[in-house]
C-alpha cells in the first residue's frame, strides 16, 4: 500500500480547463466579440465522441497539472482493445474544437437614426443547414483479475482488465496504489456484469521524458459497439460536489441527444448590457449555474449544434479535414489532407460532419445512470449566442429621429438589464447601476401618446 | 350534451388529455414541436380518414379516432420535414383501414406510423428522453392516463405492462447491484407512462381475452428488454409493440374473447361488431 497515499485515481472526469479561446473576426452577422477566458469551468472533462453506425472513436482530454506519477484513469470500455485501437492525440485539436463550438458574444452597432438606411435583414435565428507503465501485476490472477493486454502508447502505460468479480478487482486496484473511492466496488461490479472491460492508464515517466511533453496528451480509443453511451457513474462515486462534462459529438446524420435524460437548449439570441463584455466568462458561468438551478440539475444542455462546414459568427474557424481525421472522423477521405473545409471566411456549405456540443453538470443523485445517446436526423443549426448592441453615439438634438431614438433606447436598455437578470439570477438593481445609464436622456413623460403614433408614419411617408 | 355524457366515450377524455400533454410538452418541457409539422399531421390524419371513409362507403366520418392518432404522433414523432410528417400521418391512418385480420386492425396506428416512418427516414426520430424524469410529470401523466384507462375498461393491459417492465428493470438492477435510483429513474420517464397509458392500452389492438392481454404485456416487456439491454437500441417499447402486434390475431383465434367496442355513438347499427367492418372504431 505504499503508493496508496500518493496516487490518486481519476475516473473519467479528467481535470480540464480551457473553454473560450481568443479569436476575433468579422462574420456576416455581427462581430464576434467574446473575450478569452480559459478555465471557466474548473475540473471539467472533455470527451469527443465520433460515431457512425457502431463504429466509435472516443477522445478523452485532460488538463491535469499535478505530478504525472500520480495520474491514473480507469474507464469502462465495452470491448477488448488491441494496441492499434489506442492512440494518443493532439491537445490543440480539442482546444480548437472547443473554441469553434463555444457559446459566443456578438456585437452590433446601432445605426445613425438621422441618416436612415433600410435595415439589412439578418437572420437572428438558427438556420437549417443544407442537407447533405509498468503496472504491477504480480498478484492479479489471485484476485480473479485478468490483465488481458498491456501496452505502452505514447507517454502512457495501458492495461486492459477484466475480472471475475468486483471485490477482487477493487482489492487489486487498491493494492496497486489506486485510491479507490468508497462505494466503487458496486459500480465496478455492475460494469463487469454488463460485459465491460476496464481501460487503465498511467503515465510512463521515462517515455514522457523521452517524448518531451510537459503536459498529458489526450487518449483516444477506437472500437465497434452498439452501445452509444458514456460511463459517468464511477466519477460520481466520491461525490466531491457536482462534476462537469463537455461532450463533443461528431456524427454524420445529425444532432445527438441523450435518451435517458432531457436535453435542453441553452437560452440564446438575447440582448444583454454592454458591460458584460468585460467579463463574458463570469456571465456565462452565472448563466449556466442559473440554468442548472432552474432544471434542478437534471438536464443536459445543448450549447452548439452545427454543420461542421461553416459557422456564423465564427468563434473560431471550422476544423480542417486533417484535424477532423485526427479526432477520429474515420469516414472522411484520408486522401484530402491539409485541405480546409472552409475558406478563411467560412461560407455556408454542407460538410459530412455534424457537431453537437453538450454540457452536463451532474451528481449521483440527479444523474444516477450513465449517459445514453442517440443520433437524430435533426440538422437544424443551433448556437449559444448573446448580443451586445452599441448605442449610436450622436446627440438627441441632431434630428427628430435622434430624439425618438434616445427615447426608445431607455426601454431597450431596461429590457437588456432584465434579460441579464433573468439569465443569470443577478440583482436587477445592481445590473442597472453597473450599466451607467445616466448619459441617456429620460423619456419625456409629458409627450401625449398620440404624438408618437403618427409622427413616425409621416416621416416614413416623406422619405 | 351533459358533461358526463360527453365523457361516456373514453376517446373524449383521450383527446382532452393528449391535447393537454402536448401543451405541457411544448410550453413547459420545451418539446421541439414545429407548428407546421403539427398542423400537417393533424390535417393529413383527418383528411385521410375522411377520404377513406368516403371511398369505402362507410356510414359516417368520425374525427375522434384520427384526432387521437394525430395527437399521439405529434407527442412522439420528431421531424423537421413536412413530407416526413405527411407520410407518417398517412401511414398511421391507412394502416388502420388496410392491415386488418378478422375485422380488427393489427397495429396500433400511431405505433405503426412511428415505427415505419423511422425505418424509412433518417429525418424521423422519437425523443424519448425529452419527457424527462421529473416525479411531478410522472405523477401527473399517470393520474391523467389512469382516468382514460379506467374508462376504457381495459386497464388490465396497462397495469400488466407497468408491472412486467418494472419487474424487469428492478430485477436487472438487483442482479447488477445497482442502487434503486437507477430503475426508479428508468421508470419515471414520461415516455414510458405515455406508452403504457396511451399506446399499448388501445383496446382495439390488444387481445380480446383478459388472460391473453396479460400474457401479451409480458411478451412486449420481454422483447423490449431484449431490444434495450441486448441490442442497445433506444425506443425499445415502441419497437417491441410493433414486433409483437402480429401475434394478437393468433391469440384472438386460439383464445377468443369479447370484442371491444367504443361505447358511443349510441347503437345506430345493430349489427354484430364481429360482422360489421368498423375501421372507424380504432384509434
Amino acid at each position: 500500500m505504499k503508493l496508496a497515499d500518493r496516487k490518486s485515481l481519476f475516473l473519467l472526469p479528467f481535470l480540464l480547463a480551457g473553454f473560450l479561446v481568443a479569436s476575433a473576426g468579422q462574420a456576416f452577422c455581427g462581430f464576434y466579440a467574446a473575450k478569452a477566458d480559459t478555465q471557466l469551468f474548473n475540473q471539467a472533462s472533455k470527451v469527443v465522441l465520433v460515431r457512425d453506425g457502431d463504429r466509435t472513436v472516443i477522445t478523452m482530454a485532460n488538463d491535469y497539472r499535478g505530478a504525472p506519477e500520480e495520474f491514473a484513469i480507469v474507464v469502462p470500455v465495452p470491448t477488448f482493445l488491441e494496441r492499434d485501437q489506442i492512440h494518443v492525440g493532439d491537445r490543440g485539436v480539442i482546444e480548437h474544437l472547443d473554441a469553434y463550438s463555444a457559446p459566443r458574444l456578438v456585437e452590433y452597432f446601432d445605426p445613425d437614426p438621422c441618416r436612415p438606411v433600410y435595415p439589412r435583414t439578418m437572420s437572428m435565428r438558427a438556420e437549417e443547414a443544407p442537407a447533405s507503465g509498468d503496472v504491477g501485476r504480480k498478484s492479479a490472477g489471485s484476485f480473479g483479475v485478468e490483465i488481458e493486454a498491456e501496452y505502452t502508447v505514447g507517454e502512457y502505460d495501458i492495461l486492459i482488465l477484466s475480472a471475475e468479480e468486483s471485490q477482487g478487482l477493487e482489492t487489486w486496484l487498491r493494492q496497486e496504489g489506486y485510491r479507490m473511492p468508497a462505494g466503487a466496488r458496486k459500480v465496478l461490479g455492475s460494469y463487469l456484469k454488463q460485459g465491460m472491460r476496464f481501460f487503465v492508464a498511467k503515465v510512463n515517466l521515462e517515455e514522457q521524458d523521452r517524448l518531451g511533453f510537459s503536459y498529458l496528451r489526450p487518449l483516444q480509443v477506437a472500437f465497434e459497439s452498439p452501445k452509444f453511451m458514456l460511463p459517468i457513474r464511477l466519477g460520481t462515486v466520491n461525490s466531491e460536489g457536482p462534476q462537469e462534462l463537455f461532450v463533443f459529438a461528431l456524427t454524420r446524420t445529425g444532432r445527438v441527444e441523450t435518451t435517458n435524460y432531457r436535453t435542453v437548449k441553452l437560452p440564446t439570441d438575447m440582448e444583454i448590457p454592454e458591460y458584460v463584455e468585460n467579463d463574458f466568462g463570469a456571465f456565462y458561468r452565472a448563466l449556466f449555474d442559473q440554468q442548472v438551478r432552474r432544471e434542478r440539475m437534471r438536464t443536459v444542455v445543448l450549447e452548439y449544434a452545427w454543420d461542421m462546414g461553416w459557422c456564423d459568427p465564427c468563434a473560431a474557424d471550422p476544423l480542417s479535414h486533417d484535424e477532423l481525421r485526427q479526432l477520429g472522423v474515420f469516414w472522411l477521405d484520408p486522401g484530402r489532407t491539409n485541405d480546409r473545409f472552409a475558406p478563411r471566411r467560412p461560407m455556408p456549405g454542407p460538410a459530412d460532419v455534424f457537431i453537437t456540443r453538450l454540457h452536463v453538470r451532474y451528481t449521483a443523485d440527479t444523474f444516477p445512470e450513465d449517459l445514453r445517446f442517440q443520433e437524430t436526423g435533426d440538422r437544424q443549426n443551433f448556437q449559444g449566442r448573446f448580443i451586445l448592441r452599441r448605442p449610436w453615439s450622436g446627440r438627441p438634438g441632431q434630428c427628430s429621429a435622434a430624439r425618438r431614438y434616445f427615447e426608445d433606447l431607455v426601454p431597450r436598455q431596461q429590457q437588456r438589464a432584465e434579460n441579464l437578470a433573468r439569465l443569470t439570477g443577478w440583482e436587477l438593481s445592481e445590473i442597472l447601476a453597473r450599466m451607467d445609464l445616466g448619459a441617456a436622456p429620460a423619456p419625456r413623460e409629458d409627450v401625449p401618446w398620440w404624438k408618437k403614433l403618427w409622427a413616425s408614419g409621416e416621416e416614413k411617408g416623406g422619405r | 350534451m351533459r358533461i358526463h355524457e360527453l365523457f361516456r366515450d373514453p376517446r373524449h377524455y383521450q383527446i382532452l388529455i393528449l391535447s393537454s400533454l402536448a401543451g405541457y410538452g411544448v410550453m413547459v418541457l420545451d418539446l421541439d414541436v414545429e407548428p407546421m409539422v403539427a398542423w400537417t399531421i393533424l390535417s393529413a390524419s383527418l383528411g385521410v380518414q375522411f377520404a377513406l371513409t368516403r371511398w369505402l362507403g362507410l356510414p359516417r366520418f368520425d374525427p375522434r379516432s384520427p384526432l387521437i392518432s394525430a395527437l399521439s404522433l405529434i407527442l412522439l414523432l420528431r421531424t423537421r420535414s413536412l413530407a416526413v410528417a405527411l407520410v407518417a400521418a398517412v401511414l398511421t391512418i391507412a394502416s388502420k383501414f388496410s392491415i386488418r385480420v378478422r375485422d380488427k386492425h393489427v397495429f396500433n396506428p400511431t405505433n405503426f406510423g412511428l415505427a415505419v416512418t423511422m425505418l424509412l427516414f433518417d429525418g424521423a426520430w422519437v425523443s424519448q428522453g425529452q419527457w424527462g424524469s421529473g416525479a411531478l410529470v410522472a405523477f401527473a401523466a399517470a393520474c391523467l392516463g389512469l382516468v382514460v384507462v379506467y374508462r376504457a375498461e381495459r386497464s388490465d393491459v396497462t397495469w400488466a405492462i407497468l408491472g412486467f417492465w418494472s419487474l424487469i428493470l428492478f430485477s436487472r438492477a438487483a442482479w447488477l447491484g445497482d442502487p434503486l435510483s437507477i430503475p426508479l429513474h428508468q421508470i419515471q420517464t414520461g415516455a414510458f407512462l405515455i406508452f403504457a397509458f396511451f399506446m399499448i392500452s388501445d383496446p382495439k389492438t390488444t387481445p380480446d381475452r383478459r388472460g391473453a392481454r396479460i400474457l401479451y404485456a409480458a411478451v412486449v416487456a420481454s422483447v423490449a428488454a431484449w431490444i434495450q439491454f441486448g441490442l442497445f437500441e433506444p425506443n425499445a417499447l415502441i419497437w417491441a409493440l410493433f414486433l409483437c402486434a402480429p401475434v394478437v390475431p393468433l391469440t384472438d383465434r386460439f383464445l377468443p374473447g369479447l370484442r371491444y367496442r367504443w361505447p358511443s355513438p349510441p347503437v345506430a347499427d345493430a349489427t354484430s361488431p364481429l360482422l360489421h367492418p368498423d375501421p372507424q372504431g380504432g384509434r
